[in-house]
């Protein structure tokens, strides 16, 4: 599929302001979100995030403002129809129409755009996402995983200018989630066109975001680019079993003998399992915090092989008060721009060691995930 | 022996008409009732259902006032140069339309209802303006039950007496439906024709409401299946 084509100039970001009240939950958001690749709406349940979404999306018609590369979709004078927006959703259900076969799905929203406006064209879609198989059959007939693709490919044949994701994997299975996640991640190369994906899962967000924002209570905690902001310290996201950090890694070396490869960052960088990555390739790294301990003295009497110098920044408590959270940076001293990575260990180590911001440590890194 | 068929056709020509006539006037109400929020809906439901309770002969009589030479729809049209509706077969689909209204908004009420939100919002966003969704997303999803409307309607239609015989009396070709027809043969004890006419109504009864379960159950099944995912 041919990537859609800005016209000519830089796009803008999309700018947007919403303020309301949905029975006694309020939503107060003020946003400027990238004009590229994916933004993460993440929140728990309750945070407002879907609301939000409907909200860009005009199927909630609140008070606030909101424009898109350069275009008003809504203001304090005008409010822009859903279906006049150049957009697309996904729904979480995939919400096929049950009255028409597959392609008459896809072809929906594909015949009801201006011929001359679209930039992916039928053959493409189906291609890419493998429905060639699945045209002529009724949507009651498709599996959960098989459904959403379809979903996904009748969004993406309205040509949209913008994409809007809620929480499309969560209805689906283990088995089904793994069928989609791929297409989820080339979306970056496909489209040049903003997505905003909803989600109340982080290893979704690791793995398809490039800027997190973090909504709790209808407001916008966080908004800013997904490592940095998912080495915060002062954000809910810590409280989370599954807290860490991604760090944006080029492969440097291979050891064939072992079948691993280092992956460098700033500061730093961290032996992973070898699964066929070439040299020079970018990938992303995921190191949670649980997997990893902090140590004084580098340690080379014990399994751990990923050790890294590193400062400490800021200890913080977390959740229960045996826990704390330490945010250290790897190769603050020597390089320019330092990696941040947390760490999850109990009050009393940290008090053992006598950590402090500015303390020298060694970083012992358990179990790092690659996400390409 | 001489079957006078007359009433039947008559009876058919009524049903028909007013059907259709009410497919067309019951869709936006129904369509409006099962969307609106606004405060009227409760009350011009009880409108749409009174028809349900309300004895056949107080709205034939009401409706009797109203079209007749002194009522204000009455002077309307013999001002318009239509005549007067009451013992004509146009006032008797007036008053069928009427009759028969709740039967035909009540089953399509309940098919745009469960409808639900959720695939009206994906056609929006897939650039369907409100005219189209509802041509192309909620009509066909309601296809079951707009099948039960008209059945309902029609059967309901030819059933009707009261209402007939107090606007329509009992002119051959014009106003003597069915239902009347029978009531004659009774009144003057040909029981032989009434025999035939009543006992083609059960059979028609019954293959009539039988048809539309069929029917219906196999729409049900094959929309709900694929549905609400």
């Amino acid at each position: 599929m041919s990537p859609v084509e800005s016209h000519g100039t830089d796009p803008l970001p999309i700018e947007l302001q919403f303020r309301t009240a949905f029975g006694d939950f309020n939503l107060d958001v003020e946003l400027q979100l990238p004009a590229r690749g994916i933004t993460a709406l993440f929140g728990h349940s309750g945070s407002g995030k879907t609301s939000l979404l409907r909200c860009i999306a005009g199927l909630e018609q609140v008070d606030g403002r909101l424009s898109v590369n350069g275009q008003c979709w809504q203001d304090a004078g005008q409010f822009l129809p859903v279906h006049q927006r150049p957009l697309a959703y996904v729904f979480q259900e995939a919400s096929l129409f049950p009255h028409l076969s597959v392609r008459r799905n896809l072809e929906y929203g594909y015949r009801r755009i201006d011929p001359a406006s679209r930039k992916i064209e039928f053959s493409q879609a189906v291609e890419w996402l493998g429905l060639e198989p699945l045209l002529e059959r009724s949507p009651d007939t498709l599996s959960g995983g098989e459904r959403q693709r379809v979903a996904i490919g009748r969004a993406l044949l309205t040509s949209p200018e913008l994409l809007l994701m809620d929480e499309p994997l969560s209805a689906l299975d283990l088995k089904s989630k793994r069928e989609i996640l791929p297409y989820l991640e080339q979306l970056h190369e496909k489209l040049s066109i903003p997505v905003l994906y909803v989600t109340h899962a982080l290893d979704e967000v690791a793995r398809l975001a490039d800027h997190l924002v973090v909504l709790e209570k209808g407001r916008a905690l966080a908004s800013g680019a997904l490592t940095e902001t998912l080495a915060r310290l002062d954000l809910p996201i810590r409280q989370d079993e599954d807290a860490g950090v991604v760090i944006n890694a080029t492969i440097a070396e291979k050891d064939s003998d072992w079948h691993l490869a280092r992956a460098e960052f700033d500061g730093g960088s961290i032996w992973v399992k070898d699964s066929g990555l070439a040299l020079g390739k970018a990938v992303r790294l995921r190191v949670l915090a649980r997997d990893v301990s902090l140590a004084q003295q580098p340690h080379h009497d014990q399994s751990i092989q990923n050790l890294l110098p590193a400062q400490v920044r800021e200890i913080v408590s977390n959740d229960h008060p045996a826990v704390v959270l330490v945010r250290a940076e790897a190769g603050a001293d020597t390089a320019v721009t330092a990696t941040s990575l947390l760490a999850r260990l109990t009050a009393r180590s940290a008090a053992a060691m006598q950590l402090a911001p500015g303390s020298p440590v060694w970083l012992q890194i358990k179990s790092v995930a690659v996400l390409e | 022996m001489d079957f006078d068929w007359e009433p039947v056709f008559l009876t058919l020509k009524l049903a028909s008409v007013t059907t259709l006539i009410l497919l067309l006037v019951g869709t936006p109400i129904a369509w409006w009732l099962a969307r609106t929020r606004h405060w009227s809906k409760q009350p011009v439901a009880a409108l749409v259902a009174l028809p349900l309770v309300l004895p056949p002969t107080v709205l034939g009589f009401y409706l009797l006032l109203l079209l007749g030479p002194n009522g204000p729809v009455g002077q309307l049209t013999d001002s318009l140069g239509l005549g007067t509706l009451p013992f004509t077969f146009p006032g008797l689909v007036v008053a069928s339309v009427i009759y028969s209204l709740p039967f035909v908004v009540q089953p399509l009420h309940n098919a745009f209802e469960a409808l639900g939100d959720r695939m009206l919002e994906v056609a929006s966003t897939l650039r369907a303006s409100p005219l189209d969704r509802f041509f192309s997303v909620a009509l066909p999803l309601a296809r079951p039950g707009f099948l039960t409307a008209s059945v309902l309607g029609f059967a309901h239609t030819v059933g009707e007496f009261g209402v007939v015989l107090m606007i329509g009396g009992n002119i051959p070709g014009e106003t003597k439906v069915l239902s009347v027809a029978l009531y004659d043969h009774v009144e003057t004890l040909n029981y032989e024709q009434a025999h035939l006419l009543s006992g083609g109504m059960l059979a028609f009864a019954f293959v009539v409401v039988l048809t539309l379960y069929l029917v219906n159950g196999r729409l049900n099944g094959r929309l709900n299946r694929g549905g609400r995912r």
